[in-house]
């Protein structure tokens, strides 16, 4: 990533600054003892109000029922009603889901950046902006294209290929499998150059002196590859499949751009997709916020394996 | 001579191997552009499709949305609006956090920064019925204001300001001190300007999640010209398809601007998309 700037102007901009006798107050926000808390404070705010309380609050409405001007502790029973068909219904989609992106955006853009990287490939540069370019896209957009690609059009491209291939068209967005294709090839088709690049920036890291080594013991492509390559590229693929985890378990605009909040038979529910269902769609808020916590418990679980077959602290994001 | 050959032969075959992929993986942008000229009719009927009928293509969809979609311009207001102000608060904000942890020795900081980095790890979507119940309390409902605080202070950015900001000369720090410059001083007039290409690589991080930003959104906004671009295509997104021309010229003038931003700012763009990870 970048370097720091050079600091070559800064004298002029100190001259501006004149000296003047500073009051008590003025010394005392200026002491280096308040400073660091005064620019830490929008962090402490936002983490009171925008993180604890709504978490804490979150927690104490699922033992809740919620109606207009009428809240009342009701124990378990959003917790009881929680491990229903639609439930795990949910749950199923989302986990089928989390498997395969994780399988084709961690392999996929580790064997395309291994290729970048080589010497094989011309052009580099322009085929590392066209694959990231649908990053650049929404869910919203992006889906809206593949609604009209997967059209159940004879003559949309997907049953324009299918047909070639000597196949009956296909109602993409009614079938169980078709509605997961969907799903994947939509996260898969915007998230692959982004990590394309991630395996890029552990690539340029590996020293050429292993591989000049290398070269000098005679070893071949395919062992450098083996014992050079695939090796150094561990923590980023471990860091790439954790925030696809994450990001499958949080998936719903892949879903809601192709049924909205309904789909036939459930094939597109997810997990919060039933948190959307339930707390906005039915205004039953108490009830969400239940599917919420186990939400997070099962990311907790997720995170707490991860670090121990890990053994370090990893960081996921958005 | 022969494994030159070889390797010539490697290198062609992987180069269009390449651009077959490139190819692939831009068809989709491709076809929503050449089908943005296709009669919305065909469009909604036929999908998007290999047999285009040239002599059809006009510029009808264009005419229409700049002439009469007044609705659509005012989705692209707000979304103007919602990522300028997440932007220039967010960068702000985070900024600041972010700078004091790096620079400065006190009490709590390493808590701060465990903080932040618990937050990264939990997701937005647990804590958004609570959040839209805050909002609805305090009748924010329907406002810029509710589309943006939660995005204020990121901590994503707070974490790669930190990074960014424990490579800064404090030596400089000590001599603005002695020439009598505030902390505050010090941070706007000399930190803060230093720390340029990260902010804008999360100008651009920032900016692209509040523009393609959807359910939060679609949470708190309610009114037909409070939309952002994302809510407001998605309610065009039916099957009855009354709003195609809309629809497929107005994603077109989403990701154009985009398109054009990223290819003149590639480096920031790349920098700020991969910040969540790599090296620390």
């Amino acid at each position: 990533m970048s370097s720091p700037g050079q600091g070559s102007h800064t004298s002029a901009s100190l001259e501006k600054t004149a000296y003047k006798e500073p009051n008590k107050f003025l010394r005392f926000l200026n002491s280096k003892k308040v400073v660091p808390y005064i620019f830490v404070s929008p962090f402490i705010l936002s983490f009171l109000i925008l993180t604890l309380y709504p978490a804490i609050h979150g927690i104490i409405m699922s033992f809740q029922s919620i109606l207009p001007g009428q809240v009342e502790f009701i124990g378990l029973r959003n917790y009881e009603r929680v491990f229903n068909p639609n439930f795990y219904k949910a749950l199923s989609n989302t986990t089928i889901y989390v498997i395969l992106t994780v399988i084709i955006l961690t392999l996929v853009p580790m064997l395309l950046a291994i290729l970048l990287n080589s010497k094989l490939v011309k052009f580099k540069t322009i085929f590392r902006a066209s694959i990231f370019i649908p990053a650049l896209t929404s869910t919203i957009v992006g889906g809206m294209i593949f609604r009209l690609m997967f059209s159940e059009a004879d003559s949309s491209v997907a049953n324009q290929i299918v047909n070639f291939l000597g196949m009956e068209s296909i109602d993409w967005r009614y079938n169980a499998w078709s509605a997961m294709f969907l799903m994947v090839i939509l996260a898969s088709w915007r998230w692959i150059g982004v990590n394309v690049l991630y395996f890029l920036a552990q690539l340029q890291n590996i020293s050429d002196e292993l591989y000049e080594a290398a070269d000098i013991d005679g070893a071949s492509a395919f062992q450098k590859l083996r014992y050079i390559t695939i090796p150094h590229l561990k923590p980023i693929t471990i860091f790439v499949s954790t925030i696809t985890i994450i990001n499958g378990f949080r998936m719903f605009e892949e879903s809601f751009v192709f049924w909205e909040t309904s789909s036939p038979g459930n094939i597109g529910l997810t997990v919060v997709g039933y948190i959307y269902q339930q707390g906005i769609g039915q205004n039953d808020m108490g009830f969400g916020s239940a599917i919420g916590v186990v939400l997070m418990l099962i990311i907790f679980v997720i995170s707490i394996i991860n670090l121990i077959a890990t053994g370090t602290f990893k960081r996921g994001d958005e | 001579m022969d494994t030159n050959k070889k390797n010539s032969g490697l290198t062609w075959v992987a180069t269009v191997g390449f651009a077959l992929i490139s190819l692939i993986i831009l068809f989709p942008i491709i076809g929503l552009l050449i089908s943005s000229f296709r009669p919305s009719s065909d469009l909604m009927r036929d999908g998007i499709t290999f047999s285009i009928d040239f002599s059809q293509l006009n510029m009808d969809n264009y005419m229409y949305i700049f002439q009469q979609a007044a609705s659509y311009w005012s989705w692209y207001g707000n979304s103007l609006i919602i990522s300028a102000l997440t932007i220039v608060l967010s960068l702000f904000f985070s900024s600041m956090v972010g700078y004091a942890l790096a620079v400065y020795d006190f009490k709590g900081r390493n808590l701060f920064f465990v903080l932040v980095l618990l937050i990264l790890m939990i997701p937005f979507e647990i804590l958004m019925l609570p959040l839209y119940q805050m909002m609805v309390g305090a009748q924010l409902v329907d406002s810029y204001f509710a589309v943006v605080l939660p995005l204020i202070v990121a901590p994503v950015a707070v974490f790669f300001f930190r990074q960014y900001a424990t490579g800064l000369p404090t030596a400089l720090m000590d001599a603005a001190r002695i020439d009598g410059s505030t902390e505050y001083g010090i941070y706007f007039k000399i930190m803060l300007p230093l720390m340029g290409p990260s902010l804008a690589a999360m100008a651009i991080l920032q900016g692209l999640a509040s523009w393609n930003n959807f359910l939060w959104p679609l949470l708190v906004l309610r009114s037909n010209d409070m939309f952002t671009l994302p809510i407001g295509l998605a309610t065009l997104l039916t099957p009855y398809g009354n709003n195609y021309d809309i629809l497929i010229a107005g994603s077109v003038l989403t990701i154009i601007p985009i398109v054009i931003l990223f290819i003149f700012f590639q480096r920031y763009f790349v920098a700020g998309l991969t910040s969540g990870g790599v090296k620390g």
